[in-house]
């Protein structure tokens, strides 16, 4: 007989569903994510750290899970090290999967990280729940395992995820320091790719006498207002000279270390379709976004200023600065997954590392 | 936002035909809809008179013209418009636009071809040109050999290797296309293709590799989205059109999804799209390997399968960006706050599936291909693959139930059946499971993906939990709800259930109705929003689902819904003019001031577009979920008659489940769908009928005929364009035919009617209410009885019938109404023999000919119906077809060119696929313009004729006088050449096929001698002799035009000889009408 557990949100509304991961009760925030592919790089994108999602695409589990394949010490399809998210709710499940590239069912990788998922739940109607009262607490219970809400914002998460050690990849011409906050491991991959060398340090480490070409400040989880050491290092940052790029929660930090101020979504943008508009032009890019919290613009400081703006709800979905080579995405040019479409934002970056090379 | 247009000339694509089906009046009232918001004055050229598109208030002026070079110039010069939109009218639309290019007619009028400029369109039809340009952007496509000749083509198979594919370039559904694994036959096949194109490609093949597309968007700022991709079920090999498909892709990961993504987006830019444009891939099942097989730049049947699959209205959007729109300056129009720059999320999966009528023809190979067959499709939408599939099986409404439980489906050799696909397929596979085969099996045999492989193992497994139970009390909730889940009908369970032995198993299924409901196992209504809830939707496009605890709708309750039942899935005898009476009932409901609710599951259709109505539900049309949705919505009552036979086969099961069916009472309705009951109403009313017996046993049916004589006509009771019914003439036919009639349905016995010949067949169609007709219109068929009425050519109002006639037929019209009590539209067939009337059936719902008589005589009977149905007012003055000024011809348009080998003759089965309607000033005018409008092109030298029996010989001997008078050079097949010279007109004997070392019929037509056919069967239903079969099958396959009935034959010569291309009006619409 298959196992039952109950999704329980705060406001006390329950759907029960047939367990398909890990058989042992979670608390977390809700959320959920309109993604048609990708299960097994979002279960391993360190930005859901502490979070439940749910997917409102209703099939999921069909082509498996790719092994565990490593390809400059990172696994080749996957965003982590591990599956990040505490739990996994969807509609209709798959353990019959078919793929060539597949090594295990999503089933069989969820029980071996001990995540638990659930599946018979009408996401739909949890989906529109969490558009209308704004994402919220939430725990996956099993039999007689309660547990207590949790909210995971009050935690520092980015210290959960981001890495212990100095660790470096490749030998390219540009030298990038990667301040790890939670960083995805296509935004290593998409940097290797243009010749670089990465040194990837923890959150909190103070980079500011290092030497490197550019500072890339990667995406990570929760409240970006709790990394105040990292804010107080990208201040001293941006107070130089050196080329910076930041994505989602690196786009925050930056701004917070400029002087604005960042807020929760009500629910957050989590899809691979979201429309930014770069500013001051007719281009329109499809994005994939992964985020909770958004920069208020009406703070950005005068010397700072919009470049990309959400088509759907005018957030801000990146900045730079007016005269320096600064700047972000709220979104995610790596992708991994969705879509690839601004991609070339990368090599803004590296144009961008080359000038400022070429002056000094 | 500037453009300086302001006149746009739109093309449509004509008849519906296999390959270019309903999908273009969507996509063609949704440009002209998005014109008309931008101010801009739209002129439409498109012969199709059952349409929407061709409806009054959607374009400014219509022509009901062949869309060809010289009409579309001669509509130019009339109305110099300053833009010109070829996207919009499929493969017809594009070629003719292609055509008035390379003329250089669009540089002599100045016309600007709004969207994807023509050098784009013309990049990606060559296909030697399109590889190259991709090669130019490193896009890999199959590696390939355009040829222009019969030895070019076997040379280049010899250096690709077998097995090979051949295509025809410039066609529409893959003509002339297919696979071949040796040279012989590729030699057969690249002779056909080469009558199609100057251009073939042979191609390697790619068997067995996953088929998948996108459909992609660009504005003029370079900003591209995709807006769906879809999985083809078949793999490569079968025609997207033949192929299952499913929407999203189920079986690709992110990386795959992505990296065809982001080639399809390279590939638009690169090709300078503006606009809408297709890009289909075969994607190797080993590794991310794959080809780009083809781009089409312009709407297609997969883009609005698409529209209708995400809610994103492709035409329209593609429409705006061609006047110069960024995506992101658009609304999306389910939001109406988010953008058009999106690409939409789903949260539901989609599964199409073609309908075929393969059954319909003699002689077709039931193979499915690289080339297109099938007529119609339908989309099923569900929570997950189970459910959709199993809806998408009852939709495409042949008698199946789903994936499982259709005792009739049994194959000999199923191995056989899966490793060559026919349109059974996948009822083979359902008989696979039975009989043990594992997914691998099926695998090895199929290459279908074991994804969908097991989804689909996963219902016959839950087939035999079900069967473990043998009442409804001892099934657990759990297991029922499962059931439902997973798709399967009530029907489904008490089969496996309740396992009744026969019975129409309707007190079975409202068993399972109730047992369910007591567990509040019911469906719920989900919304397609297009972003899967992440904004709210301001529209009603709906499906049902048991994947699901909640309604998205909360329901008024005030009994002010009016639901309207639409027609499915098209097919031969139902199709877009159903569409139009179903669009136009919503609108009557509208005006009558209810909500109008409407049921349907067909993608090419107008009435399945969600701003039409208040509330769409994408679903079945099946008894189980109309009532579904009856119990959710408790509408005011129910329309059951302007969808055709789906909804009006259900009036008598609604009425009984206390259902409000609007009009006339389904008693009457049942009443004359009965033979029985209708005889004796006609008998008692003194209408005469023809003589005829409803018949159980073969001793009686041989009495019968002994007293009325041969020939005769023997059908089921209850039909639809004329299914399984057959004229036999002698006793050898009658025996073979009895077989297949009593397999059709064993409810119903075998009924033999008396069959008239050389008699007039008429058509009646009427507006009544409370039993007093309102309205009416007769119209005549060209062709004597015999034809079906849906392949025949209508002529309104009709020139040939004598005054009393008519008169006699609206007097039987008003004794029927009143006697049925009719309230809505109804539909007579009548023969008529020197003033001698008989009634052969009537329909008490809205025709296929009631768009054509609606537009003609500028009345919209569909929207009366309603007023007849809700109460409303009705005019007091209502016009009458003797003041018609004009004439109009309805010619029917067939597509043997598509079904090899069938036969190509006409009989009382239907076998048309669309058809047309033109209007003029006289005549002959009007049947030219229609005839040349389904593809007769007017000869320029010499004509085959073979005139058969001798009445159709005397028929044809004036009009063979006339094309001698003309100039033109004849040839007959011996008995004609000797009859015409005997009557002295020359005529060259010519051999039969298969005569050998003689200059034979064939001959001629392989050579291009000749460029018109007339082939007259010997007799109405006999397989025919093999000769004649060649003939007729040589002039479909190397496109030369083909008559096969004498009286249709004669009409066009006829017209064609009185009058010429440049004497034929050319006038709008409104211009017949004022």
């Amino acid at each position: 007989m298959l196992k039952q557990a109950k999704l329980i949100l705060e406001d006390g509304s329950e759907y029960l569903g047939t367990s398909f991961g890990y058989e042992g009760s979670v608390a977390g925030e809700m959320v959920f994510n309109t993604a048609m592919t990708g299960y097994p790089e979002s279960l391993s994108d360190p930005s859901y750290r502490g979070q439940i999602l749910v997917t409102t695409f209703p099939l999921i589990g069909n082509y498996g899970v790719p092994g565990d394949r490593k390809e400059d010490d990172l696994f080749r399809h996957f965003e982590s090290e591990k599956i990040q998210l505490s739990g996994f709710v969807v509609s209709d499940y798959t353990e019959d999967f078919s793929h060539w590239n597949a090594s295990l069912s999503l089933s069989d990788w969820m029980k071996e990280h001990q995540i638990p998922g659930i599946y018979g739940v009408d996401t739909r109607a949890l989906t529109k729940k969490l558009r209308n009262g704004g994402s919220m607490k939430a725990k996956i219970v099993f039999d007689d395992q309660d547990l207590p809400f949790e909210d995971p914002n009050s935690r520092h998460l980015v210290s959960e995820v981001s890495t212990t050690e100095i660790k470096t990849y490749g030998n390219g011409k540009h030298k990038v320091l990667l301040l790890d906050c939670g960083v995805k491991n296509n935004i290593i991959r998409c940097l290797l790719k243009r010749d670089t060398t990465i040194t990837r340090v923890p959150y909190d480490f103070d980079f500011t006498n290092e030497d490197y070409d550019g500072l890339f400040i990667s995406n990570g989880p929760g409240d970006p207002k709790l990394n105040v050491k990292a804010i107080e290092h990208v201040k001293t940052a941006i107070n130089q000279d050196r080329p910076i790029m930041g994505i989602c929660l690196g786009t925050q930090l930056m701004a917070l270390a400029a002087g604005a101020d960042t807020y929760k979504l009500k629910y957050g943008h989590r899809s691979h379709n979201q429309p930014v508009l770069l500013n001051g032009t007719k281009r329109c890019f499809i994005t994939s976004q992964n985020h909770g919290y958004a920069i208020n613009t009406d703070t950005l400081p005068s010397d700072w200023e919009v470049l990309f703006e959400n088509a759907n709800d005018n957030t801000c979905e990146g900045i730079k600065h007016k005269s320096k080579p600064f700047f972000a995405s709220q979104f995610h040019p790596e992708a991994s997954s969705g879509p690839t479409d601004t991609e070339f934002l990368f090599d803004e970056f590296i144009e961008l590392m080359e000038k400022y090379k070429g002056k000094a | 936002m500037t453009h300086n247009i302001k006149k746009v000339l739109v093309l449509g694509s004509g008849a519906l035909k296999i390959g270019e089906a309903g999908e273009f009046d969507y996509s063609g009232s949704q440009a002209l809809k998005a014109m008309k918001e931008e101010g801009i004055k739209t002129v439409l050229i498109n012969p199709n008179i059952a349409t929407v598109q061709t409806s009054k208030g959607i374009a400014d002026e219509i022509y009901f013209l062949p869309v060809t070079p010289y009409f579309v110039e001669q509509v130019i010069l009339k109305e110099k418009p300053d833009g010109i939109l070829l996207a919009f009218g499929g493969q017809t639309a594009l070629n003719c636009g292609i055509e008035l290019f390379n003329a250089g007619t669009l540089e002599k009028y100045n016309l600007k071809v709004l969207g994807t400029p023509i050098e784009t369109i013309i990049k990606t039809e060559d296909r030697e040109i399109f590889a190259n340009e991709l090669r130019k952007i490193d896009v890999k496509t199959p590696k390939s050999m355009a040829v222009e000749s019969i030895d070019d083509a076997l040379a280049a198979a010899g250096e690709l290797g077998f097995p090979i594919i051949v295509r025809a370039a410039f066609t529409l559904g893959g003509q002339g296309s297919g696979f071949c694994n040796n040279m012989d036959e590729l030699r057969t096949l690249a002779e056909n293709a080469l009558s199609y194109s100057s251009q073939i490609l042979v191609e390697e093949s790619l068997k067995g590799w996953k088929e998948v597309e996108y459909e992609v968007v660009r504005d003029a700022y370079d900003n591209c989205i995709t807006v769906c991709n879809m999985e083809n079920f078949d793999p490569l090999g079968i025609h997207t059109g033949e192929s299952i498909v499913i929407a999203p892709s189920q079986t690709l990961t992110n990386s795959e999804y992505h990296k065809l993504r982001s080639l399809a987006l390279k590939i638009i830019r690169h090709m300078g799209v503006v606009g809408e444009c297709n890009v289909q891939y075969a994607l190797d099942p080993n590794s991310e390997d794959y080809r780009v097989i083809e781009v089409n730049a312009r709407l297609s049947r997969s883009s609005a399968l698409a529209s209708k699959a995400t809610g994103y209205p492709l035409a329209f959007v593609a429409a705006k960006l061609g006047l110069g729109y960024a995506l992101q300056d658009l609304k999306n129009a389910v939001t109406k706050t988010t953008t058009a720059c999106f690409e939409p999320a789903l949260d539901y999966v989609v599964c199409k599936i073609p309908r075929w009528d393969l059954n319909k023809f003699e002689g077709v190979t039931k193979e499915i291909g690289s080339s297109m067959k099938s007529v119609g499709e339908v989309m099923a939408i569900g929570r997950n693959f189970e459910e959709a599939i199993q809806k998408g099986l009852r939709m495409i409404g042949q008698g199946m139930h789903g994936f499982v439980g259709n005792p009739h489906s049994k194959f000999e050799d199923v191995d056989q059946e899966l490793s060559n696909p026919t349109d059974m397929r996948i009822f083979a596979i359902a008989q696979a499971f039975e009989k043990g085969y594992s997914v691998n099996q099926i695998h090895d045999l199929t290459a279908i993906d074991k994804w969908f492989l097991s989804k689909l193992e996963n219902i016959s497994k839950l087939k035999w939990e079900l069967k473990k139970f043998n009442q409804l009390d001892a099934l657990d909730s759990t297991l029922l709800r499962k059931a439902k889940v997973y798709g399967f009908s009530d029907f489904q369970i008490a089969r496996f259930v309740l396992k009744p032995q026969d019975g129409n198993m309707e007190a079975e299924l409202l068993q399972v109705r109730n047992a369910r409901k007591k567990l509040g196992i019911v469906p719920v209504v989900k919304q397609i929003d297009t972003l899967a809830a992440e904004y709210p939707a301001q529209t009603n496009y709906l499906y049902l689902t048991y994947s699901g605890s909640e309604n998205d709708l909360t329901y008024e309750n005030d009994n002010k819904s009016v639901i309207v039942l639409g027609s499915g899935a098209y097919r031969i005898g139902s199709s877009v003019e159903f569409d139009w009476c179903s669009v136009n009932a919503l609108n009557g409901v509208k005006k009558e001031g209810y909500r109008s609710v409407m049921i349907n599951y067909n993608p090419e259709t107008v009435s399945t577009d969600y701003d039409v109505c208040d509330r769409l539900y994408f679903d079945e049309l099946s008894f189980e979920r109309v009532l579904d949705i009856i119990e959710l919505e408790q509408p005011k009552g129910v329309v059951v008659s302007v969808g055709g036979q789906i909804p009006n086969n259900l009036s008598m099961r609604l009425h009984k489940a206390n259902v409000k069916v609007l009009g006339t009472s389904p008693e009457s309705i049942d009443r004359a769908e009965n033979r029985k009951t209708f005889s004796a109403m006609l008998d008692y009313l003194k209408i005469d009928q023809p003589r005829w017996e409803e018949l159980t046993s073969i001793e009686a049916i041989h009495n019968f005929i002994d007293e009325v004589g041969f020939p005769v006509l023997i059908r089921p009771s209850y039909v639809l364009s004329g299914a399984a019914m057959n004229v036999v003439s002698n006793k050898n036919e009658l025996e073979h035919f009895l077989n297949l009639a009593t397999q059709v349905s064993k409810q119903y016995p075998v009924v033999v009617s008396e069959f008239i010949q050389q008699a007039k067949e008429i058509e009646f169609d009427g507006v009544a209410k409370d039993g007093e007709v309102l309205i009416d219109a007769i119209s005549e068929h060209v062709e004597f009885a015999g034809v079906h009425s849906g392949d025949a050519t209508l002529v309104f109002p009709p020139q040939k019938l004598y005054f009393e006639t008519i008169r006699r037929i609206r007097k039987i019209a008003k004794e029927i109404a009143k006697s049925l009590n009719i309230t809505g539209p109804f539909n007579m067939q009548l023969l008529a023999k020197d003033n001698d009337i008989k009634v052969i059936e009537c329909n008490l719902r809205a025709s296929r000919s009631f768009p054509f008589v609606s537009k003609v005589m500028d009345y919209n009977f569909v929207e009366l119906a309603m007023k007849a149905m809700l109460n409303g007012t009705i005019p007091s003055q209502m016009p009458s077809m003797f003041e018609l000024e004009n004439i109009g011809v309805k010619a029917s348009q067939f597509s043997f060119s598509r079904l090899s080998k069938a036969d190509p003759i006409l009989g009382v089965d239907m076998a048309s696929t669309g058809e047309v309607g033109c209007i003029g000033p006289d005549y002959y005018d009007a049947i030219l313009k229609s005839m040349i409008s389904v593809g007769y092109r007017i000869p320029k030298k010499a004509v085959l004729i073979s005139s058969g029996p001798i009445r159709s010989k005397i028929e044809l001997l004036q009009s063979t006088q006339m094309l001698q008078e003309k100039g033109y050079k004849l040839y007959g097949t011996r008995g004609t050449a000797k009859f015409l010279s005997e009557n002295d007109v020359e005529i060259e004997a010519v051999a039969w096929p298969d005569e050998k070392g003689e200059k034979t019929a064939l001959d001629l037509i392989r050579n291009k001698e000749v460029d018109f056919v007339i082939n007259i069967p010997k007799n109405l239903s006999e397989n025919e002799l093999y000769n004649d079969y060649q003939i007729r099958r040589a002039a479909i396959d190397l496109n030369v035009p083909l008559v096969t009935n004498a009286r249709l034959a004669s009409a066009f010569i006829y017209s064609f000889c009185k009058k010429s291309l440049e004497t034929l009006d050319i006038n709008t619409y409104s211009h017949y009408l004022s």
